[in-house]
């Protein structure tokens, strides 16, 4: 099952090598990772989905937990969040192949930031189905070039992290 | 008033009480070198950075002090990694200071540069490099305070020439913050109440005591909870000497090597009690075979060992001394008398045994070693077959008194870590048992010992071979033998004389009976070279992938 985790971590150098290698030594999979400043220029928050049982992930929570970088961990998997990702596409566009094109960029509230002599550039946000199948749908015209961020998640509503995991305390299993 | 930063560094050792660091200068560390010309730290230069780590780390597992080491950048950095690495697994406190070339010049590839703090990422619990002169000394009290806390561990602090030739004006801070650091260490008292339950209800409790007994300084309560309810203590490589070993409820050591009582009590008891051990699978063995029937209690102070390798039904995080604390008023006096006159019966029936006939055998001069010895003496191993000997037919009657390269199993740890160990308890006798095989390995560090003039006693094992891995090749190889005979005879007395040690060498059981009161006794540095049986093998032993109760005897 894959699980996204929002991580705080302190905006410090070596922090984002720390928590990738700590992947990979633990046999860990990252499905993907996006990394950003926060409201607090001191903290960054990264977003990982990772790919595995819950005491997979329950390992890779406490291990992330250890790294002295690392303020607060929260699997927020099982909670309502908004996800987004971005995508760009450099799609083939002949001049026959254009209006048929802008009208799937209406449909998906998609924009086009590039307009080349035999390609159009389009950009889309959205959650990972969106994204896939705007990718799918595009396909048909031959796609030269497709550039896709990690996805970013955040709590609905006025939460700012998970209430079912608190790794400070231990559960009983 | 402004100082440099290497002053600095000196200056903020001092306010942490450091009193000695083991160091081998170079380029980078000049200025740090440099520093250390006014102070009253003691430097104790070693020959070989690696002899540096495991003397900061045996110093350490004496003192319960945070250990401190230098090297210089590059191949210095480099030498200490298997010290850095061998402290990180057996959670010891260490602080590592390495130069590193120039600011300008990091990334250049420049002369005996090495990115060390990439290096040691996975061996250290944290590692800085100094990049802002003025946050050196938050850095170094930062670097302590995460040693000392918590899970102890390495950090390590790479330290730029430049930067360390910067002057700034000095202020140790009083606090620093660290907001992604914060140990537990009071157990959850729901967690504490339903230990206690757990423990009341069982009929046949074993506690299975690991390094974080010691690390807690946590014996007297571990004393306190076997007594209180009658539960035999069997102990992991790591936490031999947190019992005493003379105890009718001592079990000595579990695990592959470990002895058949306690691998059948833990095997029939109904509740495990886990206190700062983490179920390695040198203990553990088949996960499935072990402690089939037992409800387990997990003590440790990091969560993530807990469920790591084996489930567990009630987990506690917090300090060992302050969990057991917490519990032990929960607990009434409880005699379990069938069960502990079950596991006497099982000590009864699978002693630990071995035939003397021939050859004189490492067992034999394990066992006179414990007799002769006393009761604070420290006994620092290295790593292989004298090393599960001295584990299992030693008897250990203090805490901190048994020092072994554990989780990481690193050959050339003993003298190293028995030099470290002597300066740290000048006052105690400390008694190296070694194999041939892994003094040879670190065997310069002879001329530290010589130097600094420390009576270490040192017993060479010396069956002219790598002799546990020559048992495994015996089981798992078809006795198809290959790279374990050292065949030079090296004659480890006549080494010890020319650094200026008494050297003996016996071969029999009346030779080593008719010197070792002697050797003990002795105010100068001693080595004895041992010519024992080479075909001797460690047992009992549990084959790969057999529960632990079912052992080769």
């Amino acid at each position: 099952m894959r699980h996204t985790l929002t991580v705080m971590v302190e905006n410090n150098p070596g922090v984002l090598a720390r928590v990738a290698g700590l992947f990979s030594r633990r046999g860990f999979n990252i499905d993907s990772l996006a990394v950003g400043r926060t409201e607090n220029p001191l903290v960054s928050r990264m977003t990982i989905v990772v790919e595995g049982d819950d005491t997979t992930v329950e390992q890779v929570n406490k291990q992330l937990h250890k790294l002295v970088d690392v303020i607060k961990v929260s699997d927020i998997t099982k909670d309502a969040y908004v996800d987004r990702e971005l995508v760009m596409i450099k799609v083939y566009a002949e001049p026959s192949a254009r209006a048929e094109i802008m009208q799937l960029v209406d449909i998906f509230r998609a924009r086009i930031v590039d307009v080349g002599p035999k390609t159009l550039t389009v950009e889309v946000t959205g959650n990972e189905g969106k994204i896939d199948a705007f990718e799918l749908s595009l396909r048909t015209f031959g796609i030269k070039e497709l550039v896709r961020t990690g996805k970013i998640a955040m709590l609905r509503g006025f939460k700012t992290s998970s209430k079912n995991n608190n790794h400070k305390e231990e559960e009983v299993s | 008033m402004d100082i440099t930063v290497a002053e600095a560094l000196v200056r903020c050792l001092e306010q942490e009480n450091v009193e000695i660091v083991f160091g081998y200068p170079g380029g980078t560390i000049l200025p740090v070198y440099d520093a250390l010309n006014d102070t009253t730290i003691r430097h104790i230069l070693v020959r070989h950075e690696q002899g540096a780590a495991h003397a900061a780390d045996g110093y350490a597992r004496v003192t319960g002090k945070v250990g401190v080491c230098l090297a210089t950048s590059g191949p210095g950095a480099t030498n200490l990694v298997t010290g850095i690495a061998n402290a990180y697994m057996d959670s010891i406190p260490m602080v590592i200071i390495t130069g590193q070339v120039p600011t300008s010049q990091v990334g250049t590839d420049a002369f005996q540069e090495v990115d060390i703090t990439g290096i040691t990422l996975p061996i250290t619990k944290h590692n800085y490099l100094v990049k802002d002169p003025a946050m050196l000394p938050a850095i170094i009290k930062k670097a302590f305070l995460i040693a000392s806390t918590g899970r102890p561990g390495p950090v390590l602090i790479d330290l730029p020439k430049d930067i360390a030739q910067t002057r700034i004006k000095f202020k140790y801070p009083k606090k620093v913050e660290l907001a992604g650091y914060k140990p537990t260490y009071k157990g959850h008292p729901s967690m504490v109440q339903q230990a206690g339950r757990i423990i009341m209800d069982s009929q046949r409790p074993v506690i299975y005591a690991g390094g974080g007994v010691r690390l807690s300084n946590a014996a007297p309560e571990l004393l306190q909870l076997a007594e209180t309810i009658s539960a035999p203590v069997t102990h992991t490589l790591m936490g031999l000497g947190s019992f005493p070993g003379d105890h009718p409820l001592f079990l000595g050591m579990l695990g592959l090597h470990g002895t058949r009582y306690a691998n059948q009590a833990v095997t029939e008891c109904d509740c495990l009690i886990a206190v700062g051990a983490r179920f390695d699978d040198r203990v553990v063995s088949k996960v499935s075979g072990f402690a089939p029937s037992a409800k387990i209690v997990h003590i440790d102070i990091d969560p993530a060992e807990i469920g790591k390798n084996v489930r567990s039904n009630l987990p506690i995080v917090g300090d060992v001394k302050n969990v057991l604390g917490a519990i032990l008023p929960l607990l009434k006096k409880k005699d379990n008398a069938a069960w502990v006159a079950r596991v006497q019966q099982l000590k009864k029936d699978y002693p630990l045994h071995y035939r003397r006939e021939g050859i004189m055998k490492p067992q034999f001069v394990i066992e006179k070693l414990n007799e002769f010895k006393d009761d604070n003496a420290i006994v620092v191993t290295d790593v292989g077959q004298h090393q599960m000997w001295t584990a299992l037919y030693m008897r250990f009657k203090e805490p901190r008194s048994f020092l072994s390269s554990g989780g990481l199993g690193a050959m050339g740890f003993c003298l190293p870590a028995a030099i470290g160990a002597k300066l740290g308890a000048p006052e105690r006798n400390v008694i190296v048992v070694v194999g041939d095989g892994g003094l040879q390995m670190t065997m310069q560090e002879l001329g530290t010992a010589a130097e600094q003039k420390l009576p270490l006693k040192i017993f060479v094992l010396n069956n002219q071979r790598l002799g546990m891995v020559r048992q495994l090749q015996e089981y798992y190889c078809d006795k198809r033998y290959i790279g374990v005979d050292l065949q030079f005879d090296l004659d480890f007395a006549a080494l010890g004389r020319l650094y200026g040690m008494e050297g003996y060498t016996v071969e029999t059981e009346e030779q080593l009976l008719e010197i070792l009161p002697r050797v003990l006794n002795s105010k100068e540095p001693v080595i004895v070279n041992c010519i024992i049986d080479r075909e001797e093998n460690v047992l009992p032993m549990v084959l790969n992938g057999s529960p632990i109760n079912e052992a080769i005897d």
